[in-house]
């Protein structure tokens, strides 16, 4: 039986004067299997790098207080090291993240700007809303991660965008 | 975007949209207020004029973000149909 797939829309919304960036998705999955996919580290790897990047997670430890200690690895091999704190986890509701650019032992580094997320799951008529705060905390450290993200290129993303506009075509 | 050629009022642009002067304004509402259009009176009238400079700046902050989560989503609907799958099978 072939399901009719609805092509789900992502917003964004810029709210400059509290450094936020909200973005909200619905998925065509339950809420379980959504939160899943957001808090076990087998799950996010298979989607947490836009292509042809790959996640690959050293260790995480969901749980308030806990650390998600990742890679994100390119096409060369690069790594890129990443980590993300839990806390105010609410089990198929809600978690918050503050994440880092980081190494491999997951040293922090206090370069880079680091941002809080709330990422909050609802059951909806579809599947499952999530909706993502991003929040920075000064109008400084958001556009420094703007500029980064130009610089680095998220060429990645913008691969992996031609190829989803090409399937919606 | 009809208004980058010429400022027009909210009642032309619901003429040409073939929409309510209700609808129009409300999507003016929402574009004034992100500062992508300039309103501006001239006797009873009030013009709205496209602010492409604003336009850009926009884009521009929206556009890593956005490939980026796009990206993943995609790549999220894929693992949500798989384990879907996986459980109908099992």
């Amino acid at each position: 039986m072939k399901t009719t797939e609805k092509i789900m829309k992502t917003t964004f919304h810029k709210d400059v004067a509290n450094n936020k960036m909200s973005i909200t998705r619905e998925f065509a999955g339950t809420l379980a299997d959504v939160w899943k996919s957001w808090t076990d580290p087998k799950v996010l790897d298979q989607w947490w790098a836009p292509k042809p990047w790959k996640a690959q997670t050293k260790s995480m430890d969901f749980r308030d207080g806990g650390r998600w200690v990742y890679a994100m690895v390119g096409p060369e091999g690069e790594k890129h090291w990443a980590l993300a704190e839990y806390s105010k986890i609410v089990p198929q509701k809600s978690f918050e993240v503050l994440d880092a650019f980081g190494d491999e032992d997951g040293n922090i580094n206090n370069d880079f700007p680091r941002a809080k997320w709330k990422i909050v799951f609802k059951s909806v008529a579809v599947g499952t809303l999530v909706e993502i705060d991003v929040t920075y905390n000064s109008k400084e450290e958001m556009e420094k991660m703007v500029e980064m993200g130009f610089k680095e290129g998220f060429s990645m993303a913008h691969e992996n965008l031609d190829e989803l506009l090409a399937a919606k075509k | 975007m009809l208004i980058a050629s010429q400022a027009m009022t909210p009642n032309a642009l619901a003429d040409h949209f073939d929409s309510s002067r209700q609808a129009v304004s409300k999507h003016i509402k929402i574009l004034t207020e992100c500062k992508l259009v300039k309103q501006e009176q001239t006797g009873r009238e009030i013009y709205y004029h496209f602010n492409p400079q604003k336009m850009k700046e926009v884009d521009r902050w929206l556009e890593p973000f956005r490939a980026l989560w796009e990206g993943r989503f995609s790549n999220l609907d894929v693992v949500l149909r798989n384990l879907k799958n996986k459980k109908k099978k099992s």
